[in-house]
């Protein structure tokens, strides 16, 4: 792979090359060396092996349910059965994959070494972080092994408290903790990035990246510990019976609603906001110019996760709110749409006359795009208060959370893990069959979910394992979808595997970025820098690294 | 924007501030002690915005079912001792102002002064949840646990428990549960993180024995003293809510 006019990948002479002596991967021996390391680059290679283990549970449920709802009869599994299938696959999915995905593991990676910091603020939190998350995830395996929980990931009360027989206190602990770890990932990173920066590092000469993980660890802050009380109120209510949402003592279960999503909305925006920050920097590096209106960008981001606070009873329009104040929740979550279309359209202006090549990331990038503006879209139909009471509750909001979460997010991941391979591992990964992954995982998502929307459209409702057969058709067609979805998420843990060994020499900087990560050895020093950078340009500055790279002024790692 | 040339390298900057100490608790990603410090202090500020959140839930569901229960509240609050609440602000108040003159201890340098203080703090601290206990231990002898043991009899008939207050309809001394389920969730979490704190504080002493936080590093204890004076901030706006703000001559 030399450097043609269609591809910007830049390796190093591969019968030359070699990893550097001494990185990160190699400074210390053993596995007490990762298990009580310190090094924010371990403990997100920690955190991504844990969370694509939970991916995959998770993703197990997903085909069982679709394999359930494969036919109109509920021939595979007992109702509650599968009501057990979806509550897990939700609190697996939401709470130990989408919540730490980007954050734990490329935020943990990047953030101090895009900053020019040697770590993050506290290691040794980090760290708590990590085994936090594990015994929450324990916690939630054990609900699992021990028979399930059948309550939705939502909880919701008296449903929650007092009809279910099921582990629904063992997996509210378990999410209890994982809420702190994900407190401690967020405080970590806001701490870094206030006090960490290099000299010169300027709050607007940072990474889009930066700024939008940012605006996500405000939200993990603010937001968790509301979650984290709720879920104590429905612990105590099970176990010795106060009365908070209990109607029968007077007490109320819409306040249970209020609590819970004032959290769960704003986490919506936890687990896509770093993945915008890794679309920025995608799209930037593959059509060589700086973000268009990165000022406009980065302010998107924060005002999201303010507004992101603020709607949170759109999920609540037809539990009995009241309907002026359900006027004002409509109007504010069509406000969040702006700064998402801010976004969109500035990333569409980055490429407009950018010289765009199509490298796997890339192509996950464009991915993004389109599924994020579709689910996006169709958030709004959700928002219009007449539209929502047709449309909710059923497997058109499936449909529009899978687009924003799935289509989204795990595309950005999926996109973010192969831009940054080279840099965490040192090799390339191999690029046709990446490539082909990603047009899978498009073609695989679009099959899946595009018929729930027609399906929700036309009554079909969630949380149900049989439906009338005139749906059949449509729902055969949703099931291939995720089987071909669930190949495209096998072969990049495959290749990915494959290429720790096998992969090409990436050298530093492959893909010419202009960000402090791809500056310095891959894989990194354990120090990150030899010296602390001193930063004297702006974030995507093209022109300063084919300056620098005339110069050849490459020591810096 | 202005570029930014750096007058410092980084080993004559690193060099300067560490000229005149250099501490073994400075942690190597640190450029400079003072940006450990301020790091740590900042994070221990961000800490207790999540406690502020955490207890937000809580008082926001107080302030819901004040306004919806109004005389169940007014009578339940009136079976909690205000003296006993006042008093326990007062041991609460003086534990905080022991911890504030320990991180003075601390940055002087005064070892004894300093383990003197913190033994001063812990000691006040198990006095308050001495009290608590007692207060909780009444409640349990009058049946005013929420779940399946709670008794309204003392709303619905006052007079026969010797009690000047009018008598509630059942329906309304129903909701005196709702009270008490806020009143054992609000002090209970409070006096939870009481007792954390107190385990730290057996840790920060045994510390402070060895010399740890009077040679120059005072962080550990100025943050502990943080989330101290905030566990004392949450209670007194426990104690005018649940023991005050409903209380009326009878």
């Amino acid at each position: 792979m030399s450097a043609t006019s269609s591809t910007i990948v830049n390796l190093p002479d591969q019968k030359t090359a070699r990893l550097p002596k001494r990185s990160y991967l190699n400074n210390e021996d053993g596995l007490l060396s990762w298990l009580l390391t310190g090094d924010h680059k371990r403990i997100a290679i920690m955190y991504l092996i844990s969370i694509t283990f939970f991916f995959f549970i998770g993703g197990a449920f997903a085909g069982l349910i679709r394999l359930e709802l494969l036919t109109p009869q509920p021939d595979l599994v007992a109702s509650d059965t599968y009501n057990k299938f979806f509550s897990m696959h939700g609190i697996i999915m939401v709470f130990l994959f989408l919540v730490p995905s980007v954050p734990a593991t490329l935020g943990n990676f990047l953030i101090p070494i895009m900053i020019g910091a040697k770590d993050l603020a506290f290691p040794k939190v980090n760290l708590l972080s990590w085994y936090l998350y594990w015994l929450g995830g324990l916690f939630t395996l054990a609900a699992l092994v021990l028979g399930g929980v059948d309550t939705g990931w939502t909880f919701t009360t008296p449903l929650s408290t007092h009809y279910l027989n099921t582990h629904v206190v063992t997996a509210a602990v378990g999410i209890f903790i994982i809420g702190f770890s994900s407190i401690f990932t967020g405080l970590n990173f806001i701490v870094t990035i206030h006090r960490m920066r290099a000299p010169g590092m300027t709050w607007f000469r940072m990474p889009l990246f930066i700024w939008s993980n940012y605006a996500a660890s405000l939200l993990m802050v603010l937001g968790t510990p509301v979650l984290a009380i709720t879920l104590v109120l429905v612990a105590l209510e099970r176990t010795i019976g106060i009365g908070v949402f209990d109607p029968t003592k007077g007490g109320d279960p819409l306040l249970f609603q209020h609590l819970f999503w004032f959290y769960s909305h704003p986490a919506v925006y936890i687990m896509i906001l770093p993945g915008m920050g890794v679309i920025s920097e995608v799209i930037s590096t593959f059509s060589r110019k700086r973000v268009f209106g990165y000022t406009a960008v980065a302010f998107s981001s924060v005002a999201i996760a303010l507004f992101g606070f603020f709607v949170w009873a759109h999920h609540m329009f037809i539990m009995g709110v009241s309907n002026y104040s359900a006027l004002v929740f409509s109007l504010l979550t069509m406000l969040v749409a702006v700064p998402s279309a801010i976004k969109i359209f500035n990333w569409a202006f980055t490429l407009q006359k950018g010289s765009i090549t199509f490298e796997t990331p890339m192509l996950y990038a464009f991915g993004f795009m389109g599924l994020f503006t579709i689910g996006g879209m169709t958030g709004v139909f959700l928002g219009a208060l007449g539209m929502d009471i047709h449309l909710t509750e059923t497997y058109f909001i499936v449909a529009h959370f899978h687009f924003v979460m799935v289509g989204g997010m795990l595309m950005a991941f999926l996109s973010g893990i192969h831009f940054w391979w080279p840099k965490m591992t040192g090799r390339m990964y191999p690029e046709s069959l990446s490539k082909l992954a990603a047009v899978t995982t498009f073609i695989g998502f679009n099959l899946t979910f595009l018929p729930q929307f027609i399906l929700g459209y036309l009554g079909m409702p969630r949380r149900y394992h049989a439906y009338p057969p005139e749906f059949q058709v449509l729902n055969v067609l949703s099931t291939a979808g995720a089987t071909v979805l669930g190949v495209g998420y096998m072969l990049p843990l495959l290749y990915l595997g494959w290429s720790l060994r096998y992969g090409a020499i990436a050298g530093n900087n492959p893909w010419q970025a202009t960000g402090l990560e791809w500056q310095i050895q891959s894989p990194p020093l354990t120090e990150n820098f030899i010296e602390v950078p001193i930063v004297d340009h702006e974030a995507y500055d093209y022109e300063w690294l084919a300056h620098k790279t005339e110069q050849e002024v490459t020591t810096v790692g | 924007m202005i570029v930014d040339t750096h007058p410092h390298t980084h080993e004559t900057a690193h060099a300067e501030e560490h000229a005149h100490v250099a501490l073994p608790q400075h942690r190597h990603h640190f450029e400079t002690q003072e940006q450990q410090r301020e790091a740590g202090t900042f994070g221990m500020w961000l800490f207790l915005l999540t406690e502020i959140m955490f207890f937000g839930g809580l008082f926001f569901s107080y302030l819901l079912y004040r306004n919806w229960y109004y005389d169940a509240f007014v009578v339940a609050s009136n079976q909690l001792s205000v003296p006993l609440g006042g008093a326990n602000t007062a041991i609460l108040i003086t534990s905080g102002f022991c911890m504030a003159l320990g991180v003075w201890a601390a940055e002087v340098r005064k070892k004894g002064l300093l383990v003197l203080t913190l033994i001063l703090t812990m000691l006040f601290g198990i006095a308050f949840i001495g009290v608590k206990a007692d207060e909780y231990h009444e409640k349990w002898e009058k049946h005013h646990i929420p779940g399946d043991h709670f008794d309204v009899s003392e709303f619905v008939n006052p007079h026969a428990y010797g009690l000047k207050e009018e008598p509630l309809p059942p329906d309304q001394a129903a909701h005196t549960q709702i009270f008490f389920s806020l009143y054992f969730a609000m002090t209970g979490l409070h006096a939870l993180h009481m007792i954390i704190g107190l385990g730290i504080l057996v840790w920060l002493t045994i510390r402070a024995q060895r010399g740890d936080f009077t040679a120059g590093y005072v962080a550990p204890i100025e943050n502990f003293a943080l989330y101290w004076h905030f566990v004392d901030i949450v209670w007194l706006f426990l104690f005018p809510l649940l023991y005050l703000i409903n209380r009326h001559p009878v």
